[in-house]
């Protein structure tokens, strides 16, 4: 699968992730979020670009825990929790916000 | 994108009506959601398998080399001739039918090429037309059939619609091992490059990174490190494990979903809370960083190539033996094939407690223990105090997995466990337990996404038997052995049973574990208030 946008076409796998990580960009981030009708906020970002920045150190998305943990360090004690996350990404952002942020899906007994 | 599954209202009504074609003149029909994607390109690069390219199983074209079907067919042969197994399962049968409800992907979708009679039917009847006399000369009167493209693909339909669970083998009078076909059948569709996503990406990242998920060694330690931050919030104890330790006494390797998803992670922080208060001499690997093996949902040489860093590990590191985490198919794969494959493990030694001195003769071996023998009998032997009352909250059943229940016969070490750390314990009727445990649905790698309905059809028996307990004895915690279990039990109760939660063993272990200079628990190891420390606040 792919999609194109602005003249160029980028390869996704068949659930609509990002299949070369550095074709990322904010505007492809833009597009993928209006596929999952996910309007992008100033939240939105601050869990896209804390994803993004765990994944060029540790190769994989966060443990879900970490990413709570984490945004209640960075943000405050009311965005570090599961139902905050959910608020943002209604499809968990386990898989949503990290389709958005290019990450590809974690697998295995996962 | 898969389409969204329906209600349970509408899975629940499964059509058993005896169609009215023979089962020859019906072709395969590829459903949605009930079929994983197809491997991308690189996975296959990245081991060195067969025909690598972009193709999805709903296309016409598979891309597949000219001369697939001389590939099929050698690949046949070659296999008949190396495991006798495989050839005597191709003749032994005589389709007397015992197996044929007793799979859940039958129960589950009615389809009667998911009987384990049937499935097995789709090759045996190209095994008649290619390889006996009387199918060569006969054809389809003798049951043979020409391999066509469409027979390929049906196998590749039906062989991963099948969860290797071995259910149907346990009432086959012939002893037929249904898994060992759909095996060789998978191991035969990758001479073709004809993988699922699902299992091809794990395969990969474990060759590459010795782990299904492909945590760097990194990720692993941080991760883990992580979970003993909770672990000391929790108890007051910081836990100190070890990484890559040589002169450890014991290499632990437990299944990657246990390091990364909950619920697997809770039981990780329950292995280590445990191998703490007992003092084990253990160590973590970074390498040896997975105990399961989706190669042996590939083919047995792949299997073999992943199942290789267990013992190179613990030779590398100078333990004496291996210690296995809560894993399924790790099991059946340590217990049936490692020892030929990648044994014997002379250097190492026959397995012993250092805590109770127990000598574990069945792994004289293969040197592997499992964690819940390995467990019961520091309960047995009265080194573990505990407190099961702060399990009190939960009401809890036991899930065998198929693998360490039908691959190796774990089937009373966890139950074992679970009394004695909980006070209430209710099994499931006894058709759907020990022995004759139904699959969560999703086992093999079929754990995916986009073949959600598929996974939901398949747990519907076990579902089913998880809802009797619910209703009859009000139970709301499923606890089982298996990181797959632990990763595809809990969207199956959400469908089916919602009000049922999913938990390795030794979550409820730690729970129920009072450790030695520990602080007042008011936290479980999810950290949620147990209840009753609330409760005394209200008092």
């Amino acid at each position: 699968m792919s999609f194109e946008l602005n003249g160029k076409v980028y390869e996704t796998d068949d659930d609509g992730y990002l299949v070369n990580l550095d074709d990322w960009n904010e505007e492809v981030a833009g597009y993928i979020a209006q596929q999952e009708g996910v309007d992008m906020t100033e939240a939105h970002w601050e869990v896209v670009n804390f994803l993004r920045d765990y994944y060029q150190e540790y190769k994989i998305a966060p443990m879900i825990k970490i990413l709570i943990k984490e945004m209640k360090k960075m943000f405050g004690p009311e965005k570090g929790s599961n139902a905050y996350l959910y608020q943002l990404y209604p499809a968990g952002p386990a898989l949503q916000a990290c389709k958005i942020a290019g990450l590809p899906k974690p697998t295995g007994c996962v | 994108m898969a389409k969204k599954t329906p209600k349970p209202e509408e899975l629940s009504k499964v059509d058993y009506r005896r169609p009215r074609k023979g089962w020859m003149d019906i072709p395969v029909e590829f459903k949605e959601g009930m079929f994983c994607n197809g491997t991308r390109p690189g996975y296959l690069e990245t081991v060195g398998m067969p025909n690598p390219r972009k193709w999805a199983p709903k296309d016409e074209d598979w891309k597949l080399p000219e001369n697939w079907k001389e590939i099929v067919l050698n690949g046949m042969q070659e296999r008949l001739e190396k495991y006798r197994s495989f050839r005597l399962f191709m003749d032994i049968c005589v389709r007397c039918g015992a197996c044929a409800d007793k799979c859940q992907f039958y129960l589950g979708t009615g389809d009667p090429k998911n009987m384990p009679v049937l499935r097995a039917e789709l090759m045996r009847s190209v095994y008649r037309r290619y390889f006996t006399t009387s199918g060569k000369i006969m054809g389809k009167y003798a049951g043979g059939r020409e391999l066509t493209l469409d027979v390929l693909k049906e196998w590749w339909y039906y062989f991963y619609q099948c969860s290797e669970c071995r259910r149907c083998s346990v009432f086959c009078p012939y002893g037929i091992d249904q898994a060992e076909i759909t095996m060789i059948g998978r191991e035969i569709l990758n001479l073709l490059g004809l993988n699922t996503d699902w299992i091809a990406g794990p395969v990969a990242n474990c060759y590459m990174n010795g782990n299904h998920l492909g945590l760097e060694p990194h990720t692993v330690k941080s991760n883990i490190e992580f979970m003993v931050d909770d672990i000391e919030e929790i108890t007051g104890i910081k836990v100190e494990p070890t990484f890559n330790r040589e002169g450890a006494e014991i290499l632990f390797v437990a299944p990657s979903g246990d390091l990364f998803g909950d619920p697997g992670t809770f039981t990780a922080m329950g292995y280590m809370m445990l191998f703490h208060e007992i003092g084990l001499d253990y160590t973590w690997s970074t390498y040896a960083s997975e105990g399961g093996n989706f190669g042996s949902f590939t083919s047995m040489e792949m299997g073999k190539r992943l199942n290789y860093k267990l013992y190179a590990e613990a030779k590398r590191l100078g333990v004496k033996w291996i210690l296995g985490g809560e894993c399924g198919h790790m099991w059946r794969v340590v217990n049936q094939y490692m020892d030929t494959w990648n044994g014997p493990a002379d250097f190492l030694k026959v397995p012993v407690s250092p805590i109770t001195g127990t000598r574990f003769e069945n792994a004289a071996s293969t040197k592997m223990v499992h964690i819940a023998e390995f467990t019961a009998d520091l309960i047995k032997n009265g080194k573990l105090k505990l407190d099961p009352s702060r399990n009190d909250h939960l009401r809890v059943t036991f899930h065998d997995s198929c693998n360490p229940a039908r691959g190796m016969g774990i089937l009373d070490e966890p139950r074992y466990i679970l009394k004695n750390v909980l006070n209430h314990f209710y099994e499931m009727p006894e058709e759907t337990i020990r022995e004759k445990t139904f699959c969560c649905g999703s086992g093999a790698g079929l754990n995916a996404s986009e073949n959600m309905e598929l996974r939901m059809r398949g747990g519907f028996p076990r579902a089913n038997a998880v809802k009797y307990v619910h209703q009859h004895h009000g139970v709301n915690m499923l606890a089982n052995i298996c990181a797959i279990d632990r990763a595809a039990l809990p969207p199956l109760m959400n469908y089916w049973v919602p009000g049922v939660d999913v938990a390795g063993v030794h979550e409820l272990v730690a729970n129920a574990m009072v450790m030695k200079g520990e602080k007042e628990r008011t936290q479980d190891l999810r950290l949620e208030d147990l209840p009753e420390k609330e409760g005394a606040e209200n008092v």
